[in-house]
């Protein structure tokens, strides 16, 4: 509540003197920040059409439920994991095993057996496994802080990689599994490119609700206590081990939900899209939008998928160096970002 | 004072029975066996390395006992966890400030103030009843109006103040304050002593530590003096301060 008041009163100073917005927007990163990215957002979607952008839209909301999710670990405790892709891993795994009805040619490739579940059935399945497998781990990170807890996340990144490649009876590893259904409600199939759009932002709105009950809950706050000095908060009364593995597997089971989402998407999933690069991007995405800010992991979800798809157009650019010039270009924005603005494009926190 | 606690009769608020702490070859608190009574303010001075902070440390659970005993309002407890505090009726500050730095000065006060318990923290929203505590307190400790600010933006002095009000905000029947006086400007003594004051009124119990000894002259009814992590004396502040060996352990004089 205090917060509005300050805002009011630098709203009625903006209406009084209309040259006061030129002044208070020149030094105002955040406001800046905003606009770049949805004015490119748009011009982007009016440059190339809106089927590129339904594409588009879908990768950001798939990125954007996991950079919102793996936030509620970074930004709001403190966290710094960078093994969320496992949680991925394991919805998009869960629901490709359930819902393939692919029949592999025996012999000749690896066979798996086929289940045929609906996606719906499926999706729950892989959340709450994504939930088990995070209550697991979790209870062993709790031992850990800081630099030990990025090593050990690390690991777990690593470990659930090795088990989706050489589990091949379950997997079929690096063959992957293809003809993944799209979601489907009796006869509907959400087989359009837009319908699922729709549904996959209606999980980013969903998610994004969710962390926002959260964070501004009790129990956030008690979380951001944790973040600046956990043993602090302890002594007043707070088991901090409860909150944050409790914090991990909510965020576990969100990462989980992207990862079935993905799958049924891409209706094809291999160990490729579970390396531990894709979870250093995502704490990129995080650290860039913002920590413990939810509207900055959309942001920062938003410019990384614009900055991947963006540079497929730079003329001077061959194709096949596309995937590391993005990375490049991150990196070198991360460090940017550190030395002129730690605390990320419309975030207040430092790490 | 929370209600309920004046059925226990016990004439003292802590005791330790033998309680040690070591930090690897050096002995921080050996066999100390100390009485802290109920109500009034007791200090605790002794040189540098007496073993004041960590004897702190070991009554709110912040460092585990190596052994011996602590009665806390008639508990005889062996283990002692610092999320358990408050089910004592035990809160403290620390001797190196110890704030949510970057977290408002008004979530400073009001994460202390929720509910204990992850299901009901998760569906407890802000309150008026917590949104009035904490403006008492910040009132209390004159930082109403920097409630906006970040702790880490405050000076020393009101932190020293904001960490005072965060252990008020416990509403604690023993409050531990380590050096609440160190490294403050005059003006803020006075209002930390004041503070002290009016807690004593109330009925707490409170523990200080503190190397000013004109502040536990003026302020404690008891007095403990501890000289390489054992005691040396405790009892009647006048009556302490006037032992030979105290003289010239500390005093120096």
């Amino acid at each position: 509540m205090q917060a509005e008041t300050e805002h009011d009163r630098s709203f009625t100073q903006i209406v009084r003197k209309p040259q006061a917005l030129v002044a208070a927007a020149r030094n105002n990163v955040e406001l800046w920040a905003n606009l770049l990215i949805i004015g490119w957002a748009l011009g982007f979607m009016l440059w190339q059409g809106v089927g590129f952008a339904i594409t588009v839209g879908t990768v950001f909301a798939i990125w954007a439920i996991l950079s919102v999710s793996l936030n509620l670990v970074v930004g709001f405790t403190g966290l710094l994991s960078v093994g969320h892709v496992g949680f991925f891993g394991i919805g998009a795994y869960t629901v490709a095993i359930l819902t393939s009805d692919a029949k592999y040619e025996q012999l000749r490739t690896e066979a798996i057996p086929t289940f045929g579940w609906p996606f719906f059935a499926a999706l729950p399945l892989g959340v709450l496994l994504a939930g088990i497998v995070a209550i697991a781990v979790g209870v062993v990170f709790n031992r850990f802080r800081d630099d030990i807890y990025v090593l050990v996340s690390f690991g777990f990144a690593i470990i659930s990689f090795n088990v989706f490649l050489n589990w091949r009876n379950l997997t079929r590893g690096a063959f992957g599994i293809h003809e993944i259904p799209r979601p489907a409600v009796g006869s509907w199939v959400l087989d359009r490119e837009l319908e699922f759009l729709i549904f996959a932002l209606a999980l980013l709105g969903l998610i994004m609700l969710l962390s926002w009950l959260i964070v501004t809950s009790s129990f956030g706050r008690v979380l951001t206590a944790i973040r600046e000095d956990e043993q602090a908060i302890a002594v007043f009364g707070y088991r901090t081990t409860h909150y944050k593995l409790a914090v991990w597997t909510i965020s576990a089971m969100m990462a989980g939900l992207a990862g079935g989402l993905f799958a049924s998407w891409t209706r094809f999933v291999d160990p490729n899209s579970f390396i531990l690069l894709e979870s250093m991007l995502l704490v990129a995405i995080v650290i860039l939008g913002g920590l413990a800010t939810i509207w900055g992991s959309l942001l920062g979800a938003m410019a990384f998928v614009l900055l991947e798809e963006g540079m497929r157009f730079l003329p001077f650019l061959p194709a096949i160096h596309i995937g590391q010039a993005r990375l490049v270009v991150l990196g070198i924005l991360l460090v940017l970002l550190m030395l002129f603005r730690p605390q990320g494009l419309v975030g207040r926190y430092r790490l | 004072m929370r209600p309920g606690a004046e059925k226990i009769d016990d004439p003292f608020a802590i005791q330790t029975e033998d309680i040690s702490k070591n930090f690897g070859a050096v002995r921080a608190v050996r066999r100390l066996s100390i009485s802290i009574p109920k109500r009034g303010l007791t200090s605790i001075v002794g040189p540098n390395g007496s073993g004041k902070s960590t004897l702190v440390n070991l009554l709110s659970g912040v460092l585990p006992l190596d052994g011996g005993i602590v009665i806390l309002e008639g508990n005889s407890l062996k283990v002692l966890k610092a999320h358990e505090n408050p089910s004592h009726g035990l809160t403290r500050t620390f001797q190196e400030v110890r704030l949510f730095d970057q977290v408002s000065v008004w979530d400073n006060i009001m994460v202390v103030l929720t509910k204990r318990g992850l299901f009901p923290a998760l569906l407890e929203r802000v309150n008026p009843m917590q949104r009035d505590r904490a403006r008492g307190i910040l009132e209390n400790v004159g930082l109403w109006d920097k409630r906006d600010a970040l702790a880490e933006n405050l000076s020393y002095g009101q932190r020293k103040l904001l960490e005072i009000g965060r252990a008020m905000a416990m509403e604690a029947n023993i409050y531990l304050f380590d050096e609440p006086f160190a490294g403050l400007f005059p003006e803020m003594v006075v209002k930390v002593k004041e503070i002290l004051n009016r807690m004593r009124e109330q009925g707490d119990t409170i523990v200080f530590i503190s190397h000013n000894m004109d502040i536990v002259r003026e302020l404690s009814d008891h007095l403990i003096v501890l000289d390489s992590g054992s005691l040396l004396a405790e009892g009647q502040v006048d009556e302490v301060l006037s032992q030979p060996k105290v003289i010239k352990a500390y005093l120096g004089a």
